[in-house]
């Protein structure tokens, strides 16, 4: 079990270290998102109505949520290169526990996933969002988005091991997750789109996840707590034992 | 340990493995003793890589047994992982992680403490000549310090035995020779190697034994000296003038082998018994049967020749070219 730890720990911090020498992937995860964040705020921002807030408060929830599930794409790639490169043949001809190439990669997303949240927060203050509650419902609120980050990544680890390429892991997760983060109360109220995709919207775990958010930071109504936990638990239930599945055969072949 | 005794590190027993419909590999039985080396030839897509995967525990065998060091490849795999190295055709290191970061890292998932593995680390950086490269991404580095690194980082626990997949496929011959000395110098520490490779010349200069493998099966073991005989030692190659009477020359050929020549267009092919005064007996009785020559050779058999001699018409098999 210690040695489980520690392994997992190895791993993590290597595809740590070899992040800042990949600049497309940090471009990915630091200018992309404050570049959205912008463009949200300044074009589209203006002609949003969000009762009740200023769209700056509603957007960031919004976009943060949007960009932790993207969080994981680091992970699709990363372990494709590696089946790909022969290091998970590498890895398996160690005496390593086994789960610590794919728990050290999903381990690595939460600090890269923190990094952005950051980034997205200070940059959303300083265009005039602020925080509406108690700083321990904000941390609250900080740790369910971690948790939602970690569940998609095991979706892209899934993804990563599944595809032929790094390029394919990109645009299949780009194709699963964007329209779910689109269809639902991230960028607009949900009360606002047509009857079907509202219907969509409001049982999608993005609207759930944000409207927690956007309960523990801002102090909206409608927030669930149990159930954006119960979204990411569910995540990781179906998608961690399929992405560790298909790690052993794609290891195996 | 006891169950490693004097037995041999290497013990593959009727192994088969299959892909789907394709036989891999069909009741392979190998041995290799401990501190030899061991090539395993064969063209692509021979099987070769899939026994190394099954001796190194990557690939469960569908049928059969594979012993190393004593340890059974499937129910000791965990331990057998401790005391075997495996660098690969692919090169298989982090190319965003420096030469000392990888060996760290690879230490580490050995179990060793980051200090000690940071020792290790600089010691094989040292002694593969990678010293000045230590700090550097790896991927800046030649296709040849790759492989070194990929090396030093299947010797980072200093493993009894050693799995070297290809390990000088697309190399330039400098870095081939600088990797084969390396490699001599772990056999003459008694490191026991299995080695891959296409090139005779390779297993002619590295292996104590060869075993040829071809469509999944052994075909062939024993020394390369001995693969050649049976293909029956040397040939003369004689490229005639481009308006030159190629039967003339097939008929005045003729009594110097037990074989009779081949013609393909200009080139005339023919064993020969005897290598002294082959040449000088070529040209003699080329030039009395009024032949124009171009050119003319003895020419030792290569992998090629070997596998033709073994397989018969397996090189056109395998290859899948179309009879003109």
């Amino acid at each position: 079990m210690r040695r489980a730890l520690s392994d997992t720990l190895v791993i993590a911090e290597r595809n740590l270290i070899r992040l800042p020498r990949a600049p497309e992937l940090l471009l990915a995860f630091t200018v992309q998102p404050v570049m959205f964040v912008l463009l949200f705020r300044y074009v589209f921002g203006g002609a949003i109505r969000t009762p009740g807030y200023a769209y700056v408060d509603y957007l960031i929830p919004g976009i943060i949520v949007q960009n932790i599930a993207f969080g994981g794409f680091v992970t699709a790639i990363g372990l494709n290169e590696d089946v790909h490169k022969g290091l998970i043949d590498r890895f398996r001809s160690l005496p390593m526990a086994r789960p610590a190439v794919l728990a050290g990669r999903t381990l690595s997303d939460i600090v890269t996933n923190a990094l952005s949240m950051s980034i997205l927060l200070v940059t959303g203050v300083i265009i005039g969002f602020s925080f509406h509650s108690s700083v321990s419902d904000a941390i609250a609120g900080v740790a369910l988005l971690l948790l939602f980050g970690y569940a998609f990544s095991w979706f892209f680890a899934f993804i990563g091991l599944l595809v032929s390429s790094p390029e394919a892991a990109n645009s299949v997760g780009f194709i699963a997750v964007f329209p779910l983060t689109f269809i639902s109360s991230a960028f607009v109220p949900v009360a606002s789109m047509p009857e079907p995709l509202r219907a969509f919207a409001t049982v999608n775990p993005f609207t759930v996840v944000v409207d927690e958010i956007r309960h523990l930071w801002l102090g909206a109504p409608h927030g669930s707590l149990w159930g954006s936990i119960a979204w990411s638990l569910g995540i990781i239930a179906v998608f961690a034992p399929v992405a560790v599945a298909r790690y052993r055969r794609a290891a195996g072949q | 340990m006891a169950a490693d005794g004097d037995e041999s590190a290497i013990t593959v027993r009727g192994v088969s493995k299959a892909y789907g419909d394709v036989q891999a590999l069909v009741g392979v039985d190998l041995d290799v003793a401990r501190g030899t080396v061991v090539g395993l030839l064969g063209p692509n897509g021979a099987g070769k890589t899939t026994l190394v995967r099954i001796l190194t525990t990557l690939l469960t065998a569908d049928s059969g047994t594979a012993r190393v060091l004593g340890l059974d490849v499937q129910r000791d795999a965990a331990r057998l992982r401790e005391r075997i190295g495996l660098a690969g055709q692919y090169a298989a290191v982090d190319e965003n992680l420096t030469g000392l970061e990888n060996l760290t890292m690879v230490g580490r998932l050995y179990g060793a403490k980051r200090s000690a593995a940071k020792a290790r680390g600089r010691e094989l950086l040292e002694r593969f000549d990678l010293v000045e490269a230590a700090d550097r991404p790896t991927k800046t580095y030649s296709g040849g310090m790759r492989r070194r690194l990929d090396l030093a980082a299947a010797l980072v626990a200093e493993p009894p035995v050693l799995f070297l997949d290809e390990p000088t496929t697309g190399l330039d011959p400098r870095s081939r020779l600088s990797l084969w000395e390396v490699i001599e110098t772990l056999v003459a520490e008694g490191t026991t190697v299995l080695l891959t490779t296409q090139y005779l010349d390779e297993a002619d200069r590295l292996a104590d034994a060869v075993a040829v493998i071809d469509h999944g099966r052994l075909i062939a073991e024993g020394t390369t000296d001995e693969l050649k005989d049976r293909v029956g030692g040397e040939r003369l190659e004689v490229r005639l003038d481009a308006d030159a009477d190629v039967q003339a020359a097939v008929r005045a050929l003729a009594p110097m082998s037990d074989e009779a020549p081949s013609a393909e267009g200009t080139l005339v092919q023919v064993p020969v018994r005897v290598r002294n005064g082959a040449i000088v007996e070529a040209v003699h009785r080329l030039s009395e049967a009024d032949v124009g020559v171009d050119d003319l050779a003895l020419r030792r058999p290569t992998l090629d020749d070997v596998f033709l001699a073994l397989t018969g018409h397996a090189a056109e098999d395998g290859s899948g070219e179309p009879a003109p």
